[in-house]
């Protein structure tokens, strides 16, 4: 595949293209390598690892030379539109903010499905994973990480019925990592139990071998469990249950992640809750990985909130430690996460994991106290969970008698707990008994075989398994000739082709827009005010997706999703331009030679100096360095004075700042210097230029002066567009 | 139907672990782990199960259509205890055949009556 270009849409077709012949270039897991100590723009960095070539810096790098640090965990972000072609775009953009695990959603259903689905059919929640899919997005991968210049790791699922087979593919088609966990079976999808653990075995063998990373699903309890935080002792064991019998089975436990997650959100004292319980589980299982994941349970439809309460998460993983820092999109709680979503979640752990930058320098966790107690606490509530186990006769009994998931706080019962029949669930019955002549002459094959132990693979008696030889991997390209990527990829096209641009949120060009009103009504009055208005706004099938009281008399606010019913024709639009400056050296040039005064304030009554003092001084590489003589005349200057100012110098360019923009006083600023330059007589020979946050070249040259400079802006820019200038009225 | 209700009686059960140090109680931890996963490891290490002996298939070059017919086929006849895998490769020697071929084979329904049973 052809190396990605940053300006250029990634070519799904191209991705499809050969794809019978694409194997994978490495296997295994990759995990970023910390660098302590080192610099990174103006700072020295502890807790950060190697650079991107390409990225998408945070919103304030700017301010700092547009560094973009990258920390020291994996960061997962989940993905999952029910279109992988679709997934793939997304893939790419959360890997420029800075995700380099990116885990897979299966299709609704899937785990039920006892074999493997080929093809590309379309998915609900998540996509069918098939080894056309996987093998696509493995190739796309491929292309995005050389793109951001970092390994990407893609994770998707070994569970269901499907378990081993599913080990297989990905082992065969280079995926780095799966959830597998035959608790999570049992628990949540009611698959036998026998046949969940059995499975398991073989699965895990085939991981360990292939170098995947392991995580497993102890997670979910948080999410099921009635009362989070009370079902912290079982966490403890089910994440044993399946982190021993990994190791029993052969996988090495570097390779075993837990998954786990603070339980609970604010308003409960979270840390109170959730650090000692963090604190445990790592005191607990030194030697095994950590997969930190953020919390879903109370994570509802306000982004915000769930905002806040991940970047507590995230705090809780610096404080303790974390392998892999997960993040969910903070509109999980309301639909299937959104594009931008994605890349907003990615965005939360990047920003406080380096805010939290060398943290554990500063603070420690107290030795003694309510913080040890609470420890010692919970591991004893999960030693009389495992006892209880034993007592009833070992996991299966335990399983049958409902003591998992239960809502009590352990040794508590509330009953309620989830109750399985071992020999009852999907699956129940397909479990053989080995007859003393079993075999299976493939390598990664866990238990009893007649072709094991001896000096020789398993297969080499004839010439070797796909896990040996990849050449014997039957590659099955599509089963149903409608539900397939190339069908779908031919909408887009032939959108692009008729030149039409239409939003997006999940798939493409679903036309889906979200609007934010604020309606000073009742919240129900309001709500059906605020769906009137999106539907008078002419967008179709408007929901709201979330809802937030402000005051019960007063207003609430509302997010409203709807689909734009038009698209926009790309030829039908002005693209603005821009100009590339000139060379340091260029401007330096023409300007050390001459003399050239330049006279600037802050005008209006507004005391903003940052900005300007930004453009200006030598010290932010403002316009001093090029030998401009800058004569800063403060802030809330009258226009009178500026005018004055340029005259007495003899300057070639006068720069105002205007950062209030309330009653549109900046505009009016604007619009008064031209009139007074014209009354003066001293427009011909002095150049006008604004800046300000909300200034736009447009708005300042239609406001009569030569030039405006908005956010972002530096002393280059203004330097450059004055050389220029002046080289073009003294070539007239 | 879950265990029946009870009360937090933490303090009263806690009693034998009280005096232990926590080394001592998070080595208790991994005995009663242990205990209680060796049941299920030995489980697995002397059973089969259809996707196992689909996922060996797999590896031997069938596709996913062909193991899962083969695997339900063999199921029908009481063969999956003796490996799928097994069966194939035992065939393909005795008929100096490729793996592949048999396969084929089978699923034409041929050879049915050479396999044990």
């Amino acid at each position: 595949m052809k190396k990605l270009s940053p300006n250029e849409k990634l070519d799904v077709r191209e991705v499809l293209r050969d794809l019978d012949r694409y194997r994978p270039r490495r296997r295994g897991w990759t995990w970023r390598r910390r660098i302590p100590g080192q610099r990174v723009g103006p700072f020295v960095l502890d807790d950060t690892s190697a650079p991107l070539e390409n990225s998408v810096p945070l919103p304030a790098a700017h301010a700092f030379g547009d560094i973009d640090p990258q920390c020291d965990f994996v960061v997962t972000t989940e993905i999952a539109s029910g279109r992988f072609e679709d997934d793939l775009r997304r893939m790419r953009m959360a890997a420029w903010h800075g995700a380099d695990h990116i885990m897979v959603i299966r299709t609704a259903g899937q785990s039920h499905f006892d074999g493997l689905i080929e093809g590309t059919p379309e998915g609900v929640s998540g996509i069918p994973i098939t080894r056309k899919q996987v093998r696509a997005t493995r190739k796309a991968l491929d292309a995005i990480e050389d793109e951001v210049g970092r390994p990407i790791n893609f994770h998707s699922y070994v569970s269901g019925l499907a378990g081993p087979e599913m080990a297989v593919l990905f082992a065969e088609e280079g995926v780095n990592g799966a959830h597998q966990d035959p608790q999570y079976n049992v628990l949540y999808r009611n698959i036998n139990m026998h046949r969940s653990f059995v499975d398991a075995a073989e699965a895990k063998r085939i991981m360990a071998d292939a170098d995947m990373l392991q995580i497993d699903g102890a997670h979910n309890a948080n999410a099921t469990a009635k009362q989070a935080w009370k079902v912290v002792p079982e966490l403890f064991v089910q994440h044993a249950v399946n982190s021993a019998f990994s190791v029993a089975v052969g996988m090495p436990r570097e390779q075993v992640a837990l998954s786990t997650v603070p339980p609970t959100a604010p308003p409960a004292p979270k840390l109170r809750l959730d650090l000692p319980y963090a604190v445990a589980l790592r005191e607990l299982f030194a030697g095994y990985r950590f997969r930190a994941q953020q919390n879903t349970r109370y994570v509802e439809s306000d982004t915000t909130e769930a905002t806040v309460t991940h970047v507590l998460d995230t705090l809780i993983s610096r404080l303790t430690s974390a392998d892999i820092q997960s993040t969910i999109t903070p509109d999980e709680g309301r639909n299937v996460p959104w594009h931008y979503n994605n890349i907003a979640g990615v965005n939360t752990a990047r920003q406080t994991l380096m805010g939290l930058d060398g943290l554990m320098d500063l603070v420690e966790l107290r030795r003694e106290g309510a913080l040890p107690e609470r420890v010692r606490e919970l591991t004893e509530r999960a030693v009389l969970f495992l006892e209880e186990i034993a007592e009833t006769g070992g996991y299966f009994d335990a399983a049958h008698a409902g003591h998992f998931v239960d809502s009590g706080y352990y040794p508590e019962r509330r009953g309620d707990g989830i109750a399985r029949d071992p020999e009852g669930g999907i699956g129940s019955g397909s479990v053989w008994r080995r007859e003393p002549d079993y075999g299976a002459p493939v390598c990664s094959h866990f238990g009893q075989n007649v072709y094991a132990g001896g000096d020789r693979k398993a297969c080499d008696a004839y010439g070797g398994c796909t896990l040996c030889d990849p050449s014997g991997i039957r590659f099955v390209d599509e089963v149903d000739a409608e539900d397939n990527v190339s069908r779908r990829l031919e909408e887009a096209e032939a959108r692009r082709e008729r030149g039409r641009i239409r939003p997006e949120v999940e798939k493409s060009g679903d036309g889906v827009v979200c609007v934010t009103l604020m309606v000073p009504e009742e919240p129900l009055l309001a709500e059906a005010a605020a769906l009137a208005m999106v539907e008078q706004m002419g967008l179709r099938d408007p929901e709201v997706i979330s809802r937030r009281l402000l005051h019960p008399a007063e207003g609430s606010v509302f997010e409203v999703k709807g689909v734009l019913p038009h698209a926009v024709e790309r030829d039908a639009l002005a693209r603005p331009t821009r100009e590339t400056p000139l060379s340091d050296e260029e401007i330096e040039a023409w300007v050390r030679s001459r003399e050239l005064h330049v006279v600037a304030a802050t005008v209006g009554e507004d005391e903003h100096s940052v900005g300007v003092r930004e453009i200006l001084d030598i010290k932010h590489g403002g316009i001093e360095r090029y030998g401009f003589r800058c004569h800063y005349l403060g802030t809330s200057v009258p226009l009178s004075r500026v005018l004055d100012a340029a005259r007495e110098t003899g300057a070639v360019a006068v720069l105002v700042s205007t950062v209030i923009t309330h009653k549109d006083v900046h505009r009016h600023n604007m619009e008064r210097l031209a009139e007074m330059a014209v009354e003066r007589g001293a427009r011909d020979r002095l150049l006008l230029i604004a800046g300000g946050t909300q200034v736009t070249d447009d708005m300042a040259k239609g406001c009569g002066l030569d030039a405006g400079f908005g956010r972002g802006t530096t002393g280059r820019d203004v330097g450059s567009f004055i050389v220029r200038a002046l080289r073009s009225s003294a070539e007239d | 139907m879950g265990c029946p209700e009870r009360t937090d009686d933490f303090e009263a059960r806690r009693a034998h672990l009280r005096d232990l140090s926590d080394e001592a109680l998070r080595a208790r931890f991994w005995t009663l782990v242990d205990r209680i996963v060796a049941p299920l490891v030995e489980e697995a290490r002397t059973h089969t199960t259809p996707a196992i002996e689909r996922s060996v298939l797999l590896r031997m070059g069938l596709s996913s259509a062909e193991a899962g017919a083969l695997v339900t086929k063999l199921a029908e006849r009481g063969l999956l205890g003796h490996g799928a895998g097994r069966l194939l490769l035992e065939l393909a020697r005795r008929r100096e055949r490729s793996v592949r071929e048999v396969a084929v084979a089978l699923l034409e329904g041929r050879h049915w009556e050479e396999l044990p049973g």
